[in-house]
């Protein structure tokens, strides 16, 4: 137990210092954020004209919730569905199944030292400067700001059970950049990220609400704005612990029918 | 007891016929035909603990799915298989604590990080003790000569490097059984020696028991006093390649084999012993 505790702590270490040889990489990542978080700061802006409150959001709030929603992103995103998916199509999953290790385990945490490695030269120096340039709102009191810590940790997890489970659908289709667009557009959509999910119309909200995709940005988005706080907060944490251990149970269920059903081409 | 043992071993793959043309197309959306293709056809098979076994056949004969069948990759379509007190498919996290692999079309490494980081990471991986870790390396170091190579990342590594820091990989743990599948492929005659060499001291030294998949026949010559050999998914020989030898008549194991691909079975008196024809 402490042995393979020890083992994910060094595939999270390794897969920091991987990065680190990838920094360039990054570089153009803060460019497309960049690009992508002015387009939406004018946009609302001029949606806003007048001082109005559109889906419990004033113009302010407005602002500050797209700027985290990417700054978040820039931080949980990955391309686990992508890695998962080339492991199936190309029958390197053969390899892992020789191992004495949990494959998930250690896809999760070689994502999770991605993470870390993207928190500390993307998220942060990215929100950083744009607090610079254009002031947002910072949470009110210590008590969200931990909150949402653990919100968006929790976001982190849930969006990478959902990548893991858009790569093992690559088994039955066979056809992945469709799988990966689907999940992307999908994500996007339905977490928050494009639009808080209270702008959406009613029937809309019902159905997302019983989805698991708003505890990746809107929920989280929510707390750090102060607009969930106290029991609700605890409310959306208790909800994310329920999205992991169903997520985390359907993955492993995908993962027994594609251990089951494996054929690596060739030979 | 054996060490490895399999009854009626078969596994069967089922291959989705495409219809031709437009109109095919459309009907494939609605009904797919499949057709079974029999790779492994119920072949027994058993090793003793510390034998070396050469396991042959043409391309497409079923070599590599009973590889795959025996390192718990692929589940069988029928048969048992046992290999270590281990069902391999079933108790995969503790038998594959037992195995080392080599797949040599393959790489295990990591391809971006160091291969000596690839190494700590394995050590971790199978709970090497410390020091075990580094006497073996110091061990596969001094015959593969591997020094130059463990602060290179896999990518920059020739074919021979690379198959030499494979091969030291799979042996980190040391494994009980060690599969090889076409460990020399692709490689040149110094490069082959030093792999064999390597191999005849490993199984000397920890009486690893090793299973090769192979199309040089200087593999089975160098290392291998039994060879079993597969053809369409069933057993066509299994016993001692001197037996081959005697019951041919012939000096050279490549004409032999060869004779055998073709369908051939030998002319000289005893066809008995290890011909298994069903």
């Amino acid at each position: 137990m402490v042995n393979r505790l020890l083992l994910y702590l060094e595939l999270i270490r390794m897969e920091f210092v991987n990065n680190l040889a990838y920094r360039s990489f990054y570089f153009t990542g803060i460019l497309n954020y960049s690009i992508q978080i002015g387009a939406y700061f004018f946009l609302w802006d001029a949606v806003y004209a007048g001082n109005r409150v559109i889906g419990g959001l004033d113009r302010e709030e407005m602002i500050t919730y797209v700027i985290i929603a990417w700054v978040v992103r820039s931080f949980y995103f990955s391309n686990l569905d992508r890695r998962v998916g080339t492991d199936i199509r190309e029958g390197k999953i053969a390899l892992e199944l020789i191992r004495p290790y949990s494959y998930q385990m250690v896809k999760y945490a070689r994502s999770f030292g991605e993470a870390i490695f993207r928190m500390l030269f993307f998220a942060l120096p990215a929100g950083l400067a744009i607090y610079l340039i254009r002031p947002f709102t910072l949470p009110i009191g210590w008590d969200s700001v931990v909150m949402f810590v653990i919100a968006v940790l929790g976001a982190f997890v849930i969006n990478a059970q959902i990548s893991m489970i858009a790569g093992f659908v690559v088994f039955f289709t066979k056809s992945p950049t469709g799988v990966y667009k689907a999940k992307r557009v999908i994500m996007d959509l339905l977490s928050g990220l494009l639009l808080p999910i209270s702008f959406y119309p009613g029937w809309a909200r019902d159905i997302i609400q019983l989805l698991p995709f708003q505890a990746v940005s809107y929920l989280p988005n929510m707390i750090y704005l102060g607009q969930i706080s106290g029991a609700a907060a605890f409310k959306v944490l208790g909800l994310q612990v329920f999205w992991i251990t169903v997520l985390g149970l359907l993955a492993h269920l995908f993962w027994r029918f594609a251990v089951k059903h494996v054929v690596i081409q060739g030979g | 007891m054996k060490l490895i043992e399999a009854r009626g071993l078969t596994k069967e793959f089922r291959i989705f016929s495409r219809s031709e043309g437009v109109m095919g197309a459309f009907r494939d959306l609605f009904h797919r035909r499949y057709r079974i293709l029999r790779a492994v056809d119920g072949i027994d098979f058993a090793v003793d603990r510390g034998e070396m076994v050469g396991y042959i056949g043409a391309n497409g004969a079923g070599k590599s799915t009973t590889i795959k069948m025996l390192t718990g990759i692929l589940v069988p379509t029928a048969g048992t298989v046992s290999v270590n007190g281990y069902v391999p498919h079933k108790d995969r996290e503790s038998y594959t604590r037992g195995i080392g692999v080599v797949f040599g079309q393959r790489s295990q490494l990591w391809w971006d990080i160091a291969v000596i980081e690839s190494f700590k990471l394995l050590r971790r991986i199978y709970d090497v003790p410390r020091e075990d870790f580094r006497r073996r390396l110091q061990q596969f170091d001094d015959i593969l000569g591997l020094s130059g190579l463990l602060n290179l990342p896999v990518r920059k590594l020739s074919l021979g490097q690379r198959m030499r820091c494979d091969l030291a990989a799979a042996l980190l743990h040391n494994p009980a059984i060690l599969f090889l599948d076409e460990p020399t492929i692709g490689l040149d005659v110094l490069a082959k020696s030093k792999i064999r060499e390597f191999l005849k001291e490993i199984n000397n030294e920890y009486k690893t028991t090793v299973i090769l998949t192979t199309h040089d026949l200087g593999d089975i010559e160098a290392l291998c006093p039994r060879v079993a050999i597969i053809d369409r998914g069933k057993m066509l020989y299994d016993g001692s390649v001197d037996n081959l030898y005697s019951q041919w008549g012939q000096d050279k194991l490549e004409d032999i084999v060869k004779r055998i691909y073709m369908g051939q079975k030998p002319t000289s008196g005893s066809a008995g012993g290890g011909w298994d024809i069903g």
